[in-house]
């Protein structure tokens, strides 16, 4: 029967509105259920975990990103489930209704393009911050970064990339390189990236911390410890031959476990780090071949901004003092 | 052309294909480096007596320029090899001696015994001792700056192991110049030192020093090649 209006004739019985009524009322039910166990019981257990802030940061990132996608899931399956079960063919007697309703509804579009366009615009901005925002993603922050940790004595330690092997140095310590990448609980860190040869890249999976190892860049990402443990350590960009055989492990270990072993290798190393080039924020190796050395650029001039942080010699004092009070 | 024709032709040219490929995967096969076995030829629980010799150019082969590495067979004859099948747990007895001239490391912390370790404390472990012997002196830290630098390290990252290995005087008139194995009479020091293998597996091991010179940081040719500054310890049970 038709009302009188234009192409009133087309509009199925009972109109559309209780169908996106019935749509919209599943989707939320499921997703107020699907959601918050998700978030609540699968999400503390994503990876990468919470050794560090950092780590925190990409694992809580992930869950709330993961359970946006699945209420979005959610709301394409209600849709095609309820399509699939509501008009089917044996329900339906001859062609579907199409007409005016099938060439457009405004209602549909206008929903349909300013929830797509909130939702990609929300993880978008939510993205955004989580990257700038400290102990966000924890990548490489460069040399210049946005945001510098609260505290001002990160406990520094330069990674020094080359193929095919981590070294890391530790400033504070006086600057004694070493194989081990050891680090105190509950502690800022400040990782320094440099590389002696190629590009490689520093991926500490499991402390949420990445950063590119590039040669004579100091490239810079911080992070707070908070949960004692081992993580593995691997090269993520592609940096020759034995390239998969760059990787290795550290752990996070009480404080007081820290300085003993730190002023335990600052003194068994003492004969090695003498040979070692002053410490510097990047090195200007020889270009080719084993005739090399291994130049701090800072000493050539080449680097003026040898000290951007100022903040290098006062981590292991106040360290120090600070164990030396607790003992 | 026909349809007969140009089937021919398609299977012709396949056919080239498939035999470009398999001959280059057979040369491939055939130019890896033999495999030296002391797990056979080794009474069970004697020291393995591991003899090498590192080379500036090896003289003879695909690359007569590359600096290498060589073994010495059981037999006494030399091999330029880096692979070797050696028995688990067994001490391996290290002789090095070294022709090839050396400079200062482009990281000098690479001069110390047990280096290149992963996971573990530099020096502990892998080398027994923590000290390498250089010409019968026990030496724990090669200075790069020092006499004559370091021309190569033998380096098991795996296994703790990184002896950085001094170089020789190479504007000297006894500096080895001829096609390898160099002569003893050749200017060379003697490296001595032992390790242990661990359970059975495969272990990479490499020289640390950018050797590979006109190559890309050093790294490159036989830096980057089995048989020449790189291979693998096969530990056997």
């Amino acid at each position: 029967m038709s009302d009188g209006r234009p192409g009133a004739a087309d509009e199925p019985r009972g109109g559309h509105a209780p169908h996106l009524i019935r749509i919209f009322a599943i989707w939320a039910v499921l997703s107020a259920i699907a959601g918050p166990l998700f978030y609540l019981l699968v999400g503390p257990h994503l990876p990468p975990g919470h050794m560090t802030s950092a780590a925190s940061g990409d694992a809580w990132d992930l869950n709330v990103v993961t359970t946006m996608a699945i209420i979005v899931v959610l709301g394409v399956w209600t849709y095609f489930g309820y399509c699939l079960v509501t008009w089917r063919s044996s329900r339906v007697v001859g062609e579907p209704v199409v007409g005016r309703w099938g060439r457009g509804n405004l209602l549909v579009q206008t929903s349909w393009i300013t929830i797509t366009t909130l939702a990609v615009m929300g993880l978008f901005v939510f993205g955004t911050i989580e990257l700038i925002v400290p102990a966000g993603a924890g990548g490489g922050e460069g040399p210049n970064p946005v945001w510098t940790p609260h505290t001002k004595n990160p406990l520094v330690v330069q990674v020094i990339a080359q193929q095919w092997l981590f070294t890391y140095r530790y400033p504070s310590f006086g600057g004694f390189e070493t194989t081990q990448l050891i680090l105190p609980d509950h502690t800022a860190i400040a990782f320094h990236v440099t590389s002696l040869d190629v590009i490689h890249d520093f991926w500490a999976y499991q402390l949420g911390v990445k950063a590119d190892a590039n040669p004579d860049y100091d490239n810079v990402a911080y992070t707070t410890t908070q949960q004692l443990g081992h993580f593995v350590v691997r090269c993520d960009e592609l940096c020759g031959i034995w390239h998969g055989a760059m990787f290795d492990y550290g752990s996070i270990v009480p404080k007081a476990k820290f300085l003993s072993w730190a002023t335990a290798s600052e003194n068994r190393l003492a004969p090695v780090t003498k040979l070692l080039p002053p410490f510097a924020w990047t090195y200007t190796p020889s270009a080719n071949g084993a005739g090399g050395g291994f130049y701090p650029a800072c000493a050539t001039g080449q680097v003026t901004n040898c000290d951007p942080f100022g903040n290098v010699a006062t981590y292991g004092g106040a360290a120090k003092q600070s164990a030396h009070e607790t003992a | 052309m026909g349809r007969t024709a140009r089937l021919g032709v398609f299977f012709s040219l396949l056919g080239i294909a498939i035999g470009l490929c398999v001959f280059t995967a057979m040369a491939w096969i055939g130019s890896a480096p033999p495999t030296v076995s002391f797990a056979s030829s080794q009474p069970k629980g004697a020291p393995v007596q591991l003899h090498l010799q590192t080379v500036g150019a090896i003289g003879t082969g695909a690359h007569p320029d590359w600096v290498s590495y060589l073994t010495q067979e059981p037999d006494g004859h030399w091999v330029g090899t880096t692979e070797w099948d050696i028995p688990a747990s067994t001490v391996v007895d290290v002789t090095l001696d070294e022709y090839d001239s050396g400079s200062p490391l482009r990281n000098e912390y690479l001069g110390l015994v047990g280096a290149a370790t992963v996971g573990g404390a530099p020096g502990e472990g892998g080398v027994i001792g923590g000290l390498e012997n250089v010409n019968g002196k026990a030496v724990r830290v090669v200075d790069g700056y020092s006499g004559n630098g370091i021309a190569h390290t033998f380096s098991v990252p795996d296994l703790g192991i990184n002896v950085p290995l001094p170089g020789v005087d190479g504007s000297s008139s006894k500096f080895c110049s001829e096609p390898a194995p160099c002569p003893t009479s050749a200017l060379h020091n003697v490296i001595t030192f032992s390790f242990k293998t661990p359970a059975s597996g495969v272990y990479r091991w490499q020289c640390f020093i950018p050797c590979g010179l006109s190559y890309l940081y050093g790294n490159g040719g036989p830096m980057a090649t089995a048989g020449y500054m790189a291979g693998f310890i096969k530990v056997v049970s």
